[in-house]
């Protein structure tokens, strides 16, 4: 029997020639992440180890970036924390305010990942990377800590789920439709302990933008990962960004896979996941007429420069409407600077778009967007759990950009084609 | 270990964010976490939950962030064990991580109620419900889990490995 991709990246780390599901493993890292919230109790953890070093300086990265710039000063202890730390060790990739970016955004972007890696990050969302061709999976901060010490971490060899997505895009249907439509169809734990391995002709048609978005939320259907293979445009992005030589692993052709999914795309609608679990995805035709007062546009899932060009696409000659506060965050300083380079803050500024500074910040009620009672937002983010933006009897309905944005000009929930002037 | 304690039932998909909202994530206290423990499924549970008690869920517990400080509330608050019918892969390796003894059973999540009193044999894997006098018995760890938790965690577990000089 042959091996996944997710089976051959394990195995390979592993020392060994062949992996199969359920085996116990420990596998050598490539990069360790860790943010403001998670990396303090790793650091804790690690001085109770009591190495005197780290197991590799420029394989770890810390970013603070889910309070910051910091919102108060507890927050500020903490991220004091994780600088002392990083100047103590060495640490090369910590990412200070002003360079920083949303961590998923900003590790591909740096080069830091690359097809084949094997990584892992005290966050959740650390799965995004699957849409380079790795293996990467979220972790607590102990386990970081022990891979900050050690290098290894311990992983279940997982099953693999493969998911086919054939036919056409349709306009205004991408990455985050894509992986709302399928958990909607699996459930949050359709892939719990499992390889969500991506494939078929429409998924191939996706930027990397997109497929960020659909790695990144494998997690919201309990699965350890999400990947894809490495073709022409995965090989161009990490072109010149890359900071390790890397490996294209393609899998095997007789790989075993406890389920395979397809999906026809051709007629699917723009989705919104209703509250309060990423599951309960319809298409955004069902969702008409319902009211909001908040949108947000940016985090690990739709932060990055094809999601703010899909936005301003809708928003262009268009105005928020008066009962909706519109809050777009550019995933990092580079999507930033492109952002603006592009003219989409003029868009966006036009349009009474209030635009933030890098940060994770409402997606998980943080700051810079918090909900109050009763409040009803449409997010760009990855979770609408019961209190996820601010007040535990407020609402997010989770959407790609162009809906996110057709609703803040109408008002309530809206296709884009609903709000579009050419 | 045999534990015995009184039930706190909640339902499927409990998310972290439940166990623990982010607003509170300024901190890693485990007594300011305890402090707000599972507050937006149930606000006065932080105030009620006595040393010893038992979390019996639904499926998919622990769903959602990588939060190390949900399983760091859950204990602080001094409950001694948690018994789901499936557990979300991050916080079950959290868990086993930090020493929060966990057992998977879909035959006690569905057969135990709120103020059962139950008996958990950590080592076999055993659960009694003393209330009903039922009988379940849950997954068995794999032999490396066994030993990261008869080590006291994964940090005293590496601490062994990694040289001190």
């Amino acid at each position: 029997m042959g091996m996944t991709i997710t089976e051959q990246i394990l195995a390979a780390h592993a020392g060994k020639e062949y992996v199969e599901p359920g085996e116990l493993i420990f596998a050598n890292v490539d990069l360790v992440l860790g943010n403001d919230i998670t990396a303090p109790v790793a650091i804790r953890e690690f001085r109770k180890i009591g190495a005197k070093q780290v197991f590799d300086r420029e394989r770890i990265a810390l970013v603070p970036d889910h309070f910051t710039p910091n919102k108060d000063i507890k927050s500020a202890e903490q991220v004091r924390e994780v600088r002392e730390f990083a100047r103590e060790f060495g640490i090369v990739h910590f990412f200070e305010v002003g360079e920083m970016g949303v961590e998923h955004c900003l590790l591909p972007e740096k080069g830091l990942v690359g097809p084949g890696d094997l990584v892992i990050g005290a966050d959740s969302h650390t799965c995004t990377y699957g849409a380079l061709g790795a293996f990467s999976t979220g972790v607590g901060s102990t386990d970081m800590a022990a891979a900050i010490a050690t290098g290894k971490v311990w992983l279940k060899v997982p099953e693999t789920i493969r998911f086919n997505y054939h036919g056409k895009l349709p306009k205004w249907v991408g990455g985050k439709d894509l992986i709302l439509y399928t958990i909607g169809c699996i459930g949050v734990d359709g892939a719990l302990y499992s390889a969500m391995e991506f494939g078929g002709e429409a998924v191939a048609e996706l930027s990397m933008d997109g497929r960020f978005t659909m790695a990144n939320m494998a997690i919201e259907a309990g699965g350890k990962n999400g990947i894809f293979f490495v073709d022409e445009k995965t090989l161009a992005y990490v072109e010149g960004r890359a900071v390790r030589p890397f490996k294209v692993y393609t899998g095997d052709s007789n790989a075993r896979y406890a389920k395979v999914y397809e999906f026809d795309v051709t007629k699917l609608e723009p989705q919104v996941a209703f509250p309060h679990l990423p599951e309960k995805a319809r298409g955004v035709s069902e969702a008409a007429g319902i009211t909001i007062d908040q949108v947000v546009i940016g985090s690990c899932t739709n932060g990055r420069i094809e999601d703010l060009r899909e936005a301003a696409q809708v928003l262009r000659g268009n105005h928020v409407n008066k009962n909706v506060r519109l809050i777009i965050i550019p995933g990092t300083q580079e999507v930033y600077r492109q952002a603006m380079r592009e003219g989409l803050f003029e868009i966006f500024l036009d349009a009474g778009a209030a635009i933030s500074t890098p940060t994770c910040g409402p997606c998980l009620g943080g700051h810079m967007g918090i909900l109050a009672k009763g409040e009803r937002a449409v997010a760009t983010t990855n979770r609408n759990f019961v209190g996820r933006m601010g007040h535990p009897e407020s609402e997010v309905y989770l959407a790609g950009p162009a809906v996110a944005a057709a609703s803040a000009v109408k008002g309530e929930i809206a296709h884009p084609e609903e709000v579009i002037k050419a | 270990m045999k534990l015995t304690g009184r039930v706190w039932r909640f339902g499927d998909d409990v998310d972290t964010d439940l166990i623990i909202p982010a607003r509170y994530l300024n901190t890693s206290d485990p007594k300011e976490l305890a402090a707000h423990c599972m507050e937006d499924a149930d606000p006065s549970f932080a105030g009620k939950v006595q040393p010893g008690d038992i979390i019996v869920a639904g499926k998919n517990f622990g769903c959602g962030s990588s939060r190390e400080h949900a399983p760091i509330a859950i204990k602080a608050a001094g409950v001694a064990c948690v018994i789901g019918a499936t557990f979300a892969r991050i916080f079950y390796r959290n868990a086993i991580n930090i020493g929060l003894p966990i057992l998977e059973s879909p035959e006690a999540s569905s057969g135990i109620e709120e103020g059962h009193q139950v008996e958990v044999d950590l080592e076999t894997g055993t659960i009694k419900n003393l209330t009903t006098g039922e009988s379940y018995s849950a997954k068995p760890f794999p032999p490396f889990m066994q030993e990261l938790i008869a080590a006291g965690g994964l940090i005293p577990y590496v601490s062994r490995t990694v040289g001190r000089e």
